[in-house]
């Protein structure tokens, strides 16, 4: 800035106190310094989540200390395990609860894609197949350096948003929960229903 | 099956002057008992042999018949000082293979109770008269049995690793690409969605809710069903119980898993032998270690590897470290349940840190460690690593432990909170086929390294911790208890360490070659009997292969414990069972 703006009635006291910045800087510092992730763990990962949490690793540095147990109350969900289909409508449920702004960090092979799990019956490949994923950190389990990386690169990704356009505070804002999967004779996304349904009918069609 | 069974007499049959025609054929590994003889065979083990704990039951898909087997302990006679005998292996073989059933033997060890469900949910053989036949770790209306020979994954590729190539003509394929629904999963044909409707689980018919009224004829009380988990801070991961509750009295409790099922037994049946051992790892996720021990001393018994003398100390210290470091978490998140919340979890995590740095040091991961090989263990000790683990076993873990004696082990809200909690007595320890600190705390001096010695143990000075009480303080102290013990047979085992070669001498093998036949071998895990039974056709695949976990049988008891106390103590009494889901649903 080439010209100093005129400050005639800030008090003196405050003169040298005074930072400028933009609104979305602070509000997303804010944000990531008040980061409260949900207190939800699958499997493995989740004792490198709380090693993470403990004494040396500390994400407290981050302002992140603060486990919610309660979805509403959560910005972040760490997917931490492996998804099985048993536990995966409860899964989207959650996520369906938590409120908008809300990140999801899959933690470790399996939440990625299934891990060394993948080819079992009830394993799901990777959470994503059914709610969006922010941030994937890769490793079976991944140390608890490798979470701090994949937490700094979501709030990497949080100072990046402007408040102008991030979608809760839209008009427009669809807020649609996402579908949840269902346990039928295999898990059942209802996604595949129209395609399910054409494929009964024409078992139906065949049989007589 | 490839057992070579001979013709023998009838009057030479064990147990047939008891119970006639109950034994119908003696084979290397175990009796052959008639479906109808059972419980009556059953009964009189229990009552005229000893044989009161039934550690394992589980069952085999042969081409001809199904087989379900159990494994009988003599643990009472541990509490009177006397010899007990060596496992009996009992095998019921099912002929039907399109509805096979067999009498519960849940009336006479009520430790069956999980365990045969689990065996209905894997194989579909039903237990006639069980209290609660009902799927365990999958969910009521999933299609098929999956550890039959004849169920194929949505992913199937091949009945058995090594996997043909995955890059035919040089490209990769994706799973998902393989398959129609492009993800893990397969509808039976003909399944319209919009018929569906998932069988309901009648929890309100099982804990007796409507019929409620509580105590008194003047005030009636309502009955309630309440929810816990799988999403719940003091479950331990994702474990659920449904709890029915007379105000704030427990009067029934349900607990669900398979949340976290990972087909662990079915995946392992595909993998070769060596493969498990990483997955082994997954099971107890705290514990690696002596899961990778229990693995490797099955399969080594059923090939018959001798292990160098330097190779088992390491196994052992390794294994003793493990222990506290379950330890140590275990008793930190009691306390986390009782509401101390995270503080002496985070000294427990302390410890743990640094524990796990030795390993490592040792085998190049903190947690997964897959440290341990047929024959030995995957690398030596790096240079430096006797004089760290030294300083730790004399030096730092003792004062922790006088620490947590100081903060934890006298106060006062924690003991108001923990006695009388949650009790066992020593008959429905042994009933339940409780393991490990849950045995001993309810004074019954069980502990496999003095009882069945494997490995080394029988070299080490040491003493089973046990308690009187059966309550969860009780529990809590021989964990305790045990973390000195184990400091004991650390010095001891740091003092002897041998120098020598790590892997027994010639090749590195990787694929073993594994005879035909069938073994279990078990280890006092930090948690319990940590037990692998395997059964081998000669293959490089292990052709039945199924974990004795621990957890899961401790489980069976917790209704038991659960009754008449407080919906607030169901918590404490699940945190002192201590249980890991990677263990309980594998």
């Amino acid at each position: 800035m080439t010209e100093k703006p005129e400050v005639p009635d800030v008090p003196a006291d405050l003169q040298r106190n005074v930072f400028l910045t933009t609104l979305d800087t602070i509000y997303n510092w804010g944000r990531i310094k008040s980061m409260w992730p949900m207190a939800f763990g699958l499997a493995c990962c989740a004792i490198e989540f709380m090693a993470m949490m403990a004494a040396r690793f500390d994400l407290s540095r981050f302002g992140m200390e603060i486990t919610r147990a309660s979805p509403r109350q959560a910005d972040l969900m760490f997917v931490s395990g492996t998804v099985t289909k048993k536990m995966v409508p409860n899964i989207v449920r959650l996520y369906n609860q938590m409120a908008e702004p809300k990140y999801v960090l899959a933690v470790g092979a399996c939440a990625t894609s299934g891990g060394p799990f993948k080819e079992g019956y009830n394993v799901v490949s990777g959470i994503d197949k059914f709610i969006p994923v922010d941030v994937y950190v890769p490793g079976c389990p991944p140390t608890p350096e490798a979470i701090i990386h994949g937490v700094m690169r979501i709030h990497e990704m949080v100072m990046k948003q402007s408040i102008k356009t991030v979608p809760w505070y839209r008009r427009d804002q669809r807020n649609e929960a996402v579908p949840v999967p269902v346990l039928g004779p295999d898990l059942y996304d209802p996604r595949h229903r129209d395609a399910l349904r054409q494929l009964a009918n024409a078992a139906k069609e065949g049989q007589p | 099956m490839s057992d070579a069974t001979t013709p023998t007499a009838t009057a030479a049959l064990p147990f047939s002057e008891a119970i006639p025609g109950a034994v119908t054929e003696v084979t290397p590994n175990g009796l052959v008992v008639a479906a109808d003889k059972l419980c009556e065979l059953a009964t009189y083990l229990r009552d005229q042999e000893g044989y009161d704990y039934l550690s394992m039951v589980t069952s085999v898909d042969w081409p001809q018949y199904f087989e379900v087997v159990y494994y009988l302990y003599q643990v009472g006679r541990s509490r009177t000082g006397a010899v007990a005998r060596e496992p009996l292996v009992l095998k019921v073989r099912l002929p039907d293979k399109s509805s096979p059933q067999l009498p519960s033997v849940c009336s006479i060890w009520p430790g069956a109770d999980l365990q045969e469900r689990e065996v209905y949910d894997m194989m579909g053989i039903r237990f006639t008269g069980h209290p609660n036949l009902r799927r365990i770790l999958l969910w009521e209306g999933f299609e098929g049995y999956p550890l039959r020979k004849d169920f194929k994954e949505p992913y199937f590729e091949e009945p058995a690793k090594p996997f043909k190539s995955r890059h035919p003509d040089g490209h990769h394929v994706w799973a998902e690409d393989r398959v129609p629904w492009k993800d893990n999963v397969s509808y039976p044909i003909g399944w319209d969605p919009d018929l569906w409707t998932q069988p309901e689980v009648q929890y309100r018919k099982i804990m007796q809710v409507d019929r409620g009224n509580g105590h008194g004829s003047e005030f009636k009380t309502d009955r309630i069903l309440i929810n816990m988990g799988p999403q719940h801070p003091s479950t331990h991961g994702v474990f659920r119980m449904v709890v029915a509750v007379d105000g704030e009295n427990i009067v029934g409790l349900e607990p669900e898993i398979g949340y976290l099922h990972r087909c662990h037994e079915k995946i392992g049946e595909r993998n070769t032998y060596i493969m498990n051992i990483p997955f082994t790892d997954r099971l107890d996720y705290i514990a690696s270690m002596s899961n990778n021990f229990g693995y490797v001393l099955a399969v080594e018994k059923l090939a018959g590897i001798q292990v160098p003398e330097r190779a088992e100390y390491i196994r052992v210290i390794m294994a003793e470290l493990t222990r506290i470091v379950s330890h140590f978490i275990a008793v930190g998140f009691l306390f986390n349940d009782l509401g101390a919340y995270f503080t002496p979890a985070l000294y427990g995590l302390r410890e743990r840190e640094l524990i796990l740095d030795l390993f490592e040091a040792a085998s190049g991961s903190r947690m997964m460690c897959n440290y341990m090989r047929f024959g030995g263990v995957f690398a030596d000790l790096p240079e430096g690593w006797v004089e760290r683990a030294r300083d730790l076993v004399w030096n730092r873990l003792p004062r922790v432990m006088d620490d947590f004696e100081k903060l934890l082990a006298g106060n006062e809200i924690f003991e108001t909170r923990c006695r009388g909690i949650g009790v066992l007595t020593a008959e429905e320890a042994i009933a339940y086929s409780m393991a490990g600190p849950m045995l001993r705390a309810s004074g019954v001096p069980y502990d496999l390294r003095k009882s069945r010695p494997y490995s080394i143990y029988d070299r080490f000075d040491f003493d089973i911790c046990t308690r009187p009480e059966g309550d969860v303080w009780a529990r809590f102290r021989v964990r305790m208890d045990e973390i000195y013990q184990s400091i004991r047979i650390l010095k001891q085992a740091l003092d002897g360490l041998p120098a020598g070669p790590v892997m027994p001498p010639g090749k590195k093998q990787h694929q073993i070659r594994v005879p035909a036949g069938e073994a279990y071998a078990a280890v006092e895990g930090p948690k319990g009997e940590l037990g692998f039974y395997i059964v081998s056709d000669g293959k490089p695949n292990p052709y039945r292969y199924h974990v004795r976990a621990p957890t899961f049988i401790n489980l069976t008891s917790l209704e038991k414990m659960c009754i008449g106390h407080k919906i607030a103590d169901s918590v404490v009494i699940l945190g002192a069972i201590d249980i890991v889901l990677g263990e309980v649903d594998r």
